[in-house]
């Protein structure tokens, strides 16, 4: 139990050290460096207590339960290989919090480095961990995403938006051929339990789907950890910070393909088809990878094709999937971080004191810099495969590998040589890093003058240069136990008996080893004039840029093809667009009523409904008055709407629905106002437009007016073939029957907003607050057109002194309403539960009441004795509807469960109060708040257009808050 | 009633299409406003038309559905008139600073004639 917590705490630890490192203030740098650091070590700490746990080819498994009901729970599972794993994640992940301290500059964001760091961590230790297949591929993709927004860091520059992207893309689109080839090898195993489809490797290599799944999971394998076809993105990749590229790029983000590829190779590998793709697609990429290393003139361009070349290395050993390979391609995995990172931090060093990572400039920085010097010639030598280093280990162990194994293929007999030949060229670029940056003369046109980092900066690139040398010499006493216990975990019981040695005797390896290293000496140093002046890549690099296939690819997936469906889709103009729509919707309804049976008896008239008809007649003249109007008198349009608006309102009354009517009403005045507000910003329109009598208008009105008939004759037929049907069961008896004993209220309706479908009402009360935003952000920077912008004729004939007499008494009565329409907002929100009224209602009521004081004087009278914050009631309204809904978690309920209760208050009597009650508290003040921005964001407009000669400042408080 | 109200529907619907095919982005808003009132009767209506129910149930107790008006639609409905006020607050506001920014009223920010 305490193991499963301690794996539990793992995967969270560094999600809940990102959450707190964002919160962070942007200045406390060592405060960042410290949490995270600290976090990293308390992992490194728990794997440590959770080593003897792992070994024998043991596990430990702890599991939450998820979503159950789709057999998706967050399982993770700890063996010995996913330990090593997850000891080089924590442990280079401490030393790159270190480093990033004294890496980044100080007007860099530090909370966002940090933050994405450890949420990558984090996400990390869930691939690594994840004991189910899907919630792995989820845990996968989150790695990628963090790599996006890491190289995508510095935002400002084009490069690092496009390397980011393109990693995004290529990384995530290989995560979802991942997904679909893990849901299919979940199908075939039967389980999505990663330890059921290990088992059931035979099932799963011998079933039709086989070569599918394999093609996709190689896909999103490769795609991850560079391999060819698809390395170009990691190359770009390194315009992220170098803490960055050492972490994710080098050590263990990239290395999360070749993680997969050894943990499924039970379940998938040991066919043909899968050496042949694996190790052929790594042997070429080994390959390729160093030759354009040796030509990369910036160093972290060097060290990523290295970086690509070393990830093919580890590949192809799992496509040749014997014990042997398997054993020295964790081996290799280890040691490749352990160099790579240093490699990459010294790079970053360089950079840091010299301004340059440009080899064609640096030169003879072992006298400038001796200790970092001497730590990155010995990262790499190690690189390089020198003896006495660990990469000569591994190195070594791969060259057994190539040229033991042997199924006559090929591919297989070609192995030993490509292997020689690329670690030959991989000797040669690790020569000429050493000998181009650190020797020869000083070099004096360097953009700043090169010194020692400062100790603590360096202090990582020691450390992990030491591990080189130990594993290097005692490589059985201080790996051999660990590479023991992956080993087993991912091969098994029958794991062949292996020591690490330094020396064998003079065997083929060691031959092919010397070959290399003799080679790569000549490679580099006989043509080297024109390597280290020439030009930045091979000739065959050039012709098969992937890159430019991705941009072209890209330009036509995300520009071309979107257009040219824009152009075959969408009509000329919203116009024509719109009826496109309606007619659509109009052939939609045709469609579903034209089976049905019209021959209804219609019910009798009787007075009832002659009144009804009545009322419904004066509607219908002010609706189709409305329409007909719309275009040269705004105003008497206007007017008319609202008569349409007040029918429909004493149709709700009618119909037994007051809170509708009430909500309805006070709508309507806020409309009104609304658009009142806004008509004197469109242009005048008391001449007649040209061209609109001519024949060619007169047809497009009439078409118009065929389709407005045919839609309204549509929804009349479709009203009435509802109303004449007998109800059947409604939901919303079940609702009557529970509003009082489950909600604890009367008015059903309020009941049903705020507490039975309280998320739908949080959903809306969140739109009008984006609504409320996105208005004042538009009026913020409006410039209204030329001809509005004077005052309107009245108020330039009188003044605004007669504007004032002219409205006094109105001004008067509307300013001592104040207070009674805040008494009947009050009322209404508080009868809300039970009688008609609510949130809604009592927050456009109070926003009237304002909006009254803004009609009756001017702004600024205004302005200077109420205090309006609309921005604030807005976000107090919906924090308070968001912690009521939260707030019922505390006690063990689904989000937005309410709670209600009567409590007895002293001479007022029994009150009515639920949880329900705050939450219709959030809805009233975030409507008060949205309305009132957005009513005062227009009313505004007017007030900087007269005070523009003026120069006045341009945001006249339109936000007081 | 029903067919009265139906009727209504049609009328309300009708001239809010045809508002929303004119060219002028006034005719537009005042077009999306007669719709909304059209489609929340409609919608309002699908609960069927109850006239003297009582909206409010006396507290505690069962009680009959059948004496009580339809809450459902009359609670979807006042969601969707806030909705459509804060679509129509929205598009007045797009309105104004179209109109600010190309100079005319048409919907596609440039009269028809000049291309």
């Amino acid at each position: 139990m305490v193991a499963q917590n301690l794996l539990l705490m793992l995967v969270l630890a560094p999600f809940v050290a990102a959450a707190l490192a964002a919160t962070l203030p942007a200045g406390a740098r060592n405060a960042q460096c410290w949490l995270a650091g600290l976090s990293m070590a308390v992992m490194l700490l728990i794997l440590g207590m959770l080593y003897p746990e792992t070994t024998q080819g043991r596990s430990v498994s702890g599991s939450l339960d998820w979503i159950g009901t789709i057999g998706l729970e967050l399982t993770f599972r700890m063996d010995g290989f996913a330990w090593l794993f997850m000891v080089l994640v924590a442990g280079i992940g401490l030393l790159v919090m270190l480093y990033a301290r004294y890496y980044m500059a100080s007007d860099d964001s530090f909370p966002r480095l940090y933050a994405c760091l450890l949420a990558f961590a984090g996400a990390m230790a869930g691939m690594i961990l994840s004991g189910n297949i899907i919630m792995l591929v989820v845990f996968w993709e989150l790695t990628s995403f963090a790599s996006f927004l890491l190289i995508g860091y510095w935002y400002r520059r084009q490069d690092a938006r496009d390397g980011a992207r393109m990693s995004l893309i290529v990384t995530a689109s290989g995560g979802l051929c991942l997904l679909v080839a893990m849901v299919v090898l979940g199908q075939i195993a039967g389980s999505y339990d990663l330890e059921t489809v290990l088992k059931a490797g035979p099932r799963i290599t011998g079933h039709a789907l086989y070569p599918v799944v394999l093609a996709l999971f190689l896909l999103g394998a490769f795609t991850k950890s560079a391999q060819l076809p698809f390395h170009f993105w990691l190359p770009n990749a390194m315009a992220a910070p170098t803490p960055v590229s050492a972490y994710l790029h080098s050590a263990t983000m990239v290395k999360a393909g070749v993680f997969v590829l050894l943990r499924f190779h039970p379940a998938l590998g040991g066919t043909d088809a899968w050496f042949q793709i694996v190790t052929g697609f790594g042997l070429a990429t080994m390959l390729l990878g160093a030759v354009n290393a040796l030509f990369k003139h910036d160093l972290k361009g060097l060290l990523a094709y290295s970086t690509i070349s070393h990830l093919g290395l580890i590949t192809a050993l799992a496509g040749i999937g014997t014990p042997q390979a398997l054993i020295a391609a964790v081996f290799h995995i280890a040691n490749h971080a352990v160099f790579k990172a240093s490699l990459f931090m010294a790079a970053g060093i360089i950079d840091h004191e010299t301004g340059t990572r440009d080899m064609r400039r640096l030169s003879g920085l072992a006298r400038a810099m001796p200790v970092t010097a001497a730590l990155a010639i010995i990262a790499s030598a190690a690189m390089a495969g020198v003896p006495l280093l660990n990469g000569f280990l591994s190195k070594e162990m791969f060259f057994e590998a190539t040229y033991l194994w042997n199924n006559g293929s090929p591919l297989d007999n070609a192995a030993p040589y490509i292997a020689v030949l690329a670690s030959a060229f991989s000797a040669a670029y690790s020569l000429r890093f050493i000998v181009k940056v650190f020797f020869g003369p000083d070099a004096h046109d360097l953009p700043r003058q090169p010194h020692e980092p400062h100790g603590l900066m360096r202090l990582p690139v020691l450390v992990l240069v030491a591990i080189c040398l130990l594993i290097g010499i005692l490589p059985q006493q201080v790996l051999g136990g660990w590479l023991q216990t992956a080993s087993l975990a991912l091969i098994g019981p029958d794991l062949p008996e292996f020591s690490l040695k330094i020396w064998h005797g003079v065997n083929a390896p060691f031959v092919m080893s010397t070959i290399a290293m003799g080679l790569g000496v000549l490679l580099y140093l006989l043509p080297r004039s024109q390597i280290d002046t020439g030009e930045d890549s091979t000739r065959l690099m050039r012709r098969m840029d992937v890159a430019r296939q991705y941009n072209r690819s890209m330009d036509i997936l995300t520009i071309r093809l979107p257009r040219a469906a824009l152009r075959l889709l969408s009509a000329n103009g919203l116009q024509a667009q719109l009826r496109a729509i309606v007619l659509l919707a109009l052939a939609g309804g045709w469609f579903a009523l034209r089976r049905l049976d019209w021959n209804v008896p219609l019910p009798a008239l009787g007075p009832r409904e002659l009144v009804f008809g009545l009322l419904w007649l004066v509607g219908a003249a002010c609706a189709i008055g409305a329409a007909w109007q719309a275009k040269y008198h705004r105003f008497a349009a206007l007017i008319l709407m609202g008569g349409a608006g007040l029918v429909t309102c004493a149709t709700f009354v009618w119909l037994s629905a007051p809170d509708l009517a009430v909500t309805q009403l006070l709508v309507e005045i806020a409309t009104t106002a609304l658009l009142l507000l806004g008509l004197r910003w469109l242009p005048k329109r008391d001449k007649e437009i040209a061209d609109d009598r001519n024949l060619r208008a007169r047809g497009r009105r009439f078409r118009d007016l065929l389709i407005a008939l045919g839609c309204g004759t549509g929804a009349t037929a479709m009203a009435l073939a509802v109303l004449l049907t007998a109800p059947g069961a409604a939901v919303g008896d079940w609702f009557l029957r529970n509003a009082y004993v489950e909600g604890g209220g009367t008015n059903v309706v309020n009941v049903i907003l705020v507490d039975f479908r309280a998320f739908d009402t949080f959903g809306e009360i969140t739109v009008l607050a984006v609504v409320g935003l996105t208005v004042y952000a538009l009026l913020r920077r409006f410039r209204p057109a030329p001809e509005s912008a004077e005052r309107p004729r009245l108020q330039l004939d009188d003044g605004e002194q007669a504007l004032e007499a002219y409205l006094f008494v109105p001004a008067v009565i509307m300013q001592w309403l104040f207070a009674p329409i805040i008494a009947l907002s009050a009322y209404l929100f508080f009868r809300g539960h039970d009688l008609p009224g609510g949130g809604f209602a009592a927050g456009v009521t109070l926003a009237v009441a304002f909006l009254l004081q803004y009609v009756a004087a001017n702004v600024r009278w205004v302005e200077a004795r109420l205090t309006v914050l609309p921005m604030r009631w807005m976000g107090a309204g919906l924090t308070t509807a968001a912690m009521v809904g939260a707030g019922s978690w505390i006690f063990g309920y689904p989000f937005l469960t309410a709670h209600a209760q009567y409590l007895d208050i002293p001479l007022i009597g029994k009150v009515p109060f639920s949880t329900a009650m705050l939450f219709d508290f959030g809805v009233f003040s975030l409507v008060l708040g949205a309305i009132v921005l957005m009513l005062i964001a227009i009313a505004h407009q007017s007030l900087r257009v007269a005070s523009r000669p003026a120069p006045a400042p341009r945001e006249t408080g339109t936000e007081a808050g | 009633m029903e067919v009265i109200l139906a009727l209504a529907i049609g009328v309300l619907v009708g001239s809010g299409v045809w508002l929303m095919l004119r060219p002028r982005s006034y005719q537009v808003i005042v077009g999306l406003c007669l719709l909304a009132y059209g489609v929340n009767l409609f919608i309002f209506a699908m609960g069927r038309l109850y006239i003297g129910a009582a909206p409010i149930m006396p507290k505690g107790g069962f009680i009959d559905p059948a004496a009580y008006a339809d809450p459902l639609p009359q609670s979807l409905v006042l969601t969707a008139i806030v909705i459509s006020f804060a679509t129509t607050a929205l598009f007045l506001v797009v309105m104004i600073a179209a109109r600010g920014v190309t100079g005319t009223d048409h919907v596609d920010g440039k009269e028809r004639n000049q291309s």
